[in-house]
């Protein structure tokens, strides 16, 4: 691939998750009406200039519910990214350095955690703990551990015996410091590129589970929620589900467009 | 005597495939041999005979079966026969030099960092090169930048392990010098790893020939290019086409 395309890939991937991630980025102060006013006169209306996008089926405003719902997905992907890969990178880093009778019990746990979907996970773990943001956070993350305890662990195991760490350990460095100060700065390429991939995974995931009922709470909107209260009027009003579901797509292919450059 | 080497045994475990025996494979068979102060002692060896395992033994990267291993020095350090990797990739030459002071001693980061300056000096590079890194340099001063790590902390005993055998030849020749400097300044002595007769000629006191972990021959470099005595010796020096 010659590098003029790799530009347009990556042009086009911010300016395609800009234009999904900026309205949600405004959503977190400011929002044109409440999400959650209902006007029964409004019910279903179509766009006009008070209401740009319309209004829903308990006569909200849906650019308002639009904006606020972005935010919410965006708030839990990022919370999901962060949460997983934070204790996977522990794991990973943790097994492939040491090796040995940790590693087989880590990554046989691990594996059991990966041989379920993580969706299915997600959802065991929401009925057990009840609905919500937080627990949806956790839920995810918990369920997305695995993947990046893998890609982790594979480049501690690859580096372990590099010679630099060789020298570090001469150098008097504990395992500790060679772990995080030497080793892990070496797996963040591999790491970034994962952690976009895994965003975008958690983004499809709290839709899944929000359309299902599982995930946010209403009357809190999130894209998944909104694509879940249109799907009643399809028919009679398809906008409803094309502005969530586009949102959904700008977001994903935007960061998937990044994520392929990244690589 | 810096250091003094008596019978010393490495083996390594593998454990086979789904079995709970251990497979013992012995590498060093018994080694007899010392280093005297500022001395320069080239090891020389076909791959595979255990002249890498040596210097982690020595080091105490690796346990020795049994044997016995003085050596009076307290940091022994080493230099890689491969630049690009032994510096790592993510950090600055200012870090990566500084990192021994900073585990090892006292020193405040000024002081860490005038003598690593220094360092780079004695190495031939500009106290520039501490804000760069290791991608930035050639293998040439990358290789210069890790004598400079395993010296600052004055350790009098280095290992060497094939230090130029991965530059190209004029660049060898420039670091083959540096050495051979810096040995006479700070009165070193080093364990200097090959598989070049030349290059071990050419620096080295005295010289000891390893084949399948057994030390076949050693003695003064001299004694032993002019007057090979194992059957071993007479062929590498005829593979390399030294006559004297």
């Amino acid at each position: 691939m010659n590098k003029g395309k790799k530009n347009i890939n990556l042009i086009l991937g911010l300016i395609l998750a800009g234009i999904a991630i900026i309205p949600a980025l405004v959503g977190i102060f400011w929002t044109p009406y409440s999400t959650e006013a209902m006007d029964v006169s409004l019910k279903l209306s179509a766009p006009d200039m008070r209401h740009l996008l319309g209004c829903d089926n308990y006569g909200r405003d849906i650019l308002s519910r639009l904006m606020a719902g972005s935010k919410i997905t965006l708030i839990i992907g990022i919370g999901t990214v962060f949460f997983g890969c934070s204790i996977g990178t522990m794991v990973g880093a943790l097994t492939g350095y040491y090796g040995g009778l940790i590693d087989n019990v880590l990554m046989r746990v691990n594996d059991v955690l990966f041989s379920f979907p993580s969706i299915l996970l997600a959802m065991v773990f929401v009925s057990l703990t009840g609905a919500g943001n937080l627990q949806l956070v956790i839920a995810l993350g918990i369920a997305f551990i695995p993947s990046y305890a893998r890609v982790v662990r594979a480049e501690f195991i690859r580096n372990k015996n590099m010679d630099y760490v060789m020298a570090a350990r001469l150098a008097g460095a504990s395992n500790l410091r060679i772990i995080f100060v030497h080793i892990l700065p070496n797996t963040i390429k591999v790491l970034v590129s994962s952690i976009l991939i895994g965003f975008n995974n958690a983004v499809l995931a709290e839709a899944g589970l929000s359309f299902l009922g599982i995930g946010v709470k209403p009357p809190e909107a999130s894209l998944g929620s909104m694509l879940s209260d249109a799907q009643t009027y399809l028919f009679s009003r398809p906008s409803m589900v094309v502005y969530p579901g586009v949102a959904l797509i700008l977001m994903i292919l935007g960061i998937a467009l990044i994520s392929k450059e990244i690589k | 005597m810096i250091l003094t080497v008596k019978d010393l045994h490495v083996s390594y475990k593998n454990r086979k495939k789904n079995s709970l025996k251990y497979d013992e494979k012995e590498v060093l068979k018994g080694l007899e041999f010392s280093i005297d102060e500022n001395e320069i002692v080239g090891l020389v060896g076909e791959s595979g005979c255990g002249k890498s395992t040596l210097a982690k033994a020595l080091l105490g990267l690796i346990k020795s079966k049994s044997g016995e291993i003085n050596l009076n020095c307290k940091h022994p350090q080493m230099v890689f026969q491969d630049p690009y990797s032994s510096l790592n990739p993510k950090k600055r030459i200012s870090f990566i030099l500084e990192e021994p002071l900073k585990n090892l001693t006292d020193m405040t980061s000024e002081e860490r960092r005038k003598k690593a300056e220094w360092i780079l000096g004695e190495v031939g590079l500009d106290k520039e090169y501490l804000d760069r890194y290791p991608s930035e340099l050639s293998g040439g001063q990358r290789q210069r930048v890790c004598i400079a790590q395993s010296m600052i902390l004055g350790s009098d005993f280095l290992i060497m392990d094939e230090p130029v055998s991965a530059l190209d030849v004029t660049i060898q020749a420039q670091v083959l010098e540096l050495i051979r400097e810096l040995k006479i300044k700070h009165k070193l002595s080093i364990l200097f790893i090959s598989h070049d007769l030349r290059v071990v000629y050419s620096l080295c006191d005295k010289v000891m020939i390893l084949k399948d972990g057994l030390i076949v021959e050693q003695g003064d470099r001299d004694k032993i290019y002019r007057n090979p005595q194992h059957e071993y010796t007479k062929k590498l020096l005829k593979s390399a086409g030294i006559t004297i």
